[in-house]
């Protein structure tokens, strides 16, 4: 079974975490995963690095363009990630914009990621008809989850669309927001939260963008199975030793 | 009608709309309503009265002889230099200024390059009453202070983009990042046939103004509405978008698009997108652009800023792919010469982006008395720095 499926059924209050890969150095992508998971991360979101990340905050813009600088390419993840099975067990996905998939080729992008043993992608501005008709076929081949956004401003209609295109989870953006932004969970965002978890989707939901602590996770939690974590952890592996960073960032979660 | 868009946003091969699910309300919003908008009479009222009272138009078509000579040619001049603000900008700022008010809009964005769709943006904003951000590369705000000067003074607030290579594509990211984040009472106005569908439809649409002037001038000049050639030069596109709109379906007229080898197609300082770039997805559509083999977006380089961007519109890149239009490039230099050329021969200072139209005057060859369209776009006061330090004036 997919990896993202069993979690989502064994598991509740998934803690998914985010970062850039490349970033801070080109080495550091596959230690970041181990060390993630080691300290207690239930699932990853590993970023491959665009030059025009439209969807992104200054934060994560600029992780991406350092690992672009330091030579980060698609094919030389793909490179890194060729043991990562043998180091990582939790579900893992790749997230990023569709111009470098495109250039990559779909199908061979499809077929990378099954290679590596990764479960699902996050594509934001691949639209859903174009998924629909142009890769939907492949991904589904190769075992790939397609993982869609949705906002308090996305309709329900169009949220019951995603629902049936998608077999992993949905991805709940917390505002109509880039990313690195504070999650404030007022009225208007709690009544959104609660509107969507009583829908009764077929698939799991995780709170993304404004999760920066416990309190913030915790509060998502309470609406989804779970929250993303990208900005805020970041920031928090910029210096110094990765795995002094990632296991001090964690424990902020555990407690 | 074969090159226009379908019903599903593409151009051929080309367009679409690749944005985020947090830009896909206001797009899905500007796409269902459009069309409704721009074809109801009062918004045509309205806007032809603002292009004739406020703009200027129509701007005139005019018969450069001693240019004529010199070619052998019959060289006519749509003068869009002289419409309000120096250039065909404003055409398109006037029509999504109205069609956002009719949304409902309270807060207006753009980006710029040099400063021209800022500044057109500005001046429509100040006409009508509503708040004004543009966004604007950092490397840009230097190099034209006088333009942010100008939408200062209209009342507008100027960002400055200090992500990525800080131009224009980065004041463009910068902008969508700002919608993403005011969804509800913001409308983005686009300043060229690029972005997500309808912006490039919109846009052209605005500025197909100039074709369809173009024709009615030409007839009563020429006694015909076809003429052999229409150039304009083209950066993201908007100006020759405008220029060839209504002649596309004439397929005897030749249509040349005009791009900015800056200094030299293969010299890794230029922006001549159809020779460098490959098929992707840059800032919303499906098009061509200027990319690494990662798919990473590439830097341009024009000595105009206004050509100095790593795509084209999609519906240009369907044209190009087609063969319906044909694209070629014209250096720094050469765009800068033909400018002077112009000057000295009849008296009117182009913008550089125009002059690369203009220069490619030099590379074709006439049998004698064709009748050859060029798209003037834009006024060069803007450009007399960089006149200056080429010419040593």
């Amino acid at each position: 079974m997919n990896r993202i499926k069993q979690l989502f059924q064994e598991k509740k209050n998934i803690l998914s975490i985010y970062y850039t890969a490349g970033y801070p150095n080109t080495g550091d992508t596959i230690q970041i995963a181990e060390a993630l998971e080691k300290s207690g991360a239930d699932m990853l979101e590993i970023g491959f690095p665009y030059s025009d990340p439209v969807a992104d905050g200054p934060v994560i813009q600029a992780s991406s363009k350092q690992a672009l600088d330091q030579g980060m390419t698609l094919n030389l993840l793909f490179e890194q990630l060729k043991d990562l099975r043998k180091k990582v067990t939790i579900p893992v996905l790749l997230m990023g914009y569709v111009n470098p998939v495109l250039q990559f080729g779909v199908e061979n992008f499809c077929k990378a990621c099954a290679e590596v043993g990764v479960d699902g992608c996050i594509v934001p501005d691949l639209p859903m008809v174009e998924y629909e008709e142009f890769y939907k076929g492949c991904f589904e081949e190769h075992n790939l989850s397609n993982v869609f956004l949705i906002t308090p401003q996305t309709a329900e209609e169009r949220i019951h669309k995603i629902d049936g295109l998608t077999n992993g989870f949905i991805y709940l953006l917390s505002s109509s927001a880039t990313t690195g932004k504070n999650l404030e969970v007022g009225d208007t965002t709690e009544t959104y939260f609660s509107r969507i978890k009583n829908m009764n989707l077929k698939n799991p939901t995780m709170i993304g963008f404004g999760i920066s602590d416990k309190q913030t996770f915790d509060k998502a939690c309470a609406y989804a199975n779970g929250a993303i974590i990208g900005t805020a952890f970041v920031k928090a592996i910029e210096h110094g030793n990765i795995e002094e960073s990632v296991s001090a960032f964690m424990k902020k979660f555990k407690s | 009608m074969k090159y226009k868009v379908n019903e599903k946003g593409y151009y051929g091969d080309f367009g679409g709309a690749y944005i985020p699910e947090m830009l896909y309300p206001n797009v899905e919003e500007l796409r269902q309503n459009y069309l409704k908008i721009i074809d109801d009479a009062g918004f045509q009222k309205e806007f032809h009265q603002l292009l004739k009272d406020y703009v200027g138009r129509p701007s005139p078509l005019y018969l450069a002889k001693r240019y004529s000579e010199r070619y052998g040619a019959n060289i006519f001049l749509k003068r869009e230099d002289l419409n309000h603000t120096g250039a065909h900008k404003i055409n398109n700022t006037i029509g999504q200024i109205l069609l956002a008010e009719k949304l409902g809009k309270k807060r207006i964005i753009a980006e710029t390059g040099a400063g021209q769709h800022g500044v057109a943006t500005a001046t429509v904003c100040a006409l009508r009453n509503l708040e004004c951000v543009i966004y604007m590369g950092e490397v840009d705000i230097e190099r034209q202070a006088p333009n942010v000067a100008r939408m200062k003074m209209l009342g507008a607030k100027v960002v400055p983009a200090s992500s990525g290579s800080k131009t224009l594509k980065d004041a463009t990211n910068e902008a969508m990042r700002d919608w993403i984040n005011n969804p509800v009472d913001t409308h983005y106005i686009i300043g060229s046939v690029v972005g997500p569908h309808p912006y490039p439809d919109m846009v052209a649409i605005f500025q197909s103004i100039i074709s369809e002037e173009t024709k009615k001038q030409l007839l009563e000049q020429t006694g015909s509405d076809q003429p052999d050639y229409v150039l304009a030069c083209v950066g993201g596109g908007s100006n020759a978008m405008g220029m060839f709109y209504h002649f596309m379906d004439d397929e005897n007229v030749k249509l040349i698009a005009v791009e900015a080898a800056g200094k030299g197609v293969s010299s890794g300082f230029s922006a001549a997108t159809t020779f460098l770039g490959k098929e992707g997805v840059l800032h919303g559509s499906r098009s061509i652009l200027m990319q690494t083999e990662d798919g990473q977006v590439v830097e341009p380089h024009s000595v105009s800023a206004g050509l100095d961007y790593p795509g084209i519109g999609p519906q240009h890149a369907h044209l190009f792919k087609t063969g319906r239009g044909q694209y070629v490039s014209i250096t720094d230099e050469e765009s800068l010469d033909a400018g002077l050329l112009l000057t000295q021969l009849e008296g009117i200072i182009p913008a550089i982006e125009s002059a690369h139209a203009l220069a490619y005057l030099e590379k074709m060859e006439f049998k004698g008395g064709e009748n050859v369209v060029i798209c003037l776009s834009g006024r060069g006061d803007k450009d007399l720095d960089t006149y200056i330090k080429y010419f040593n004036l």
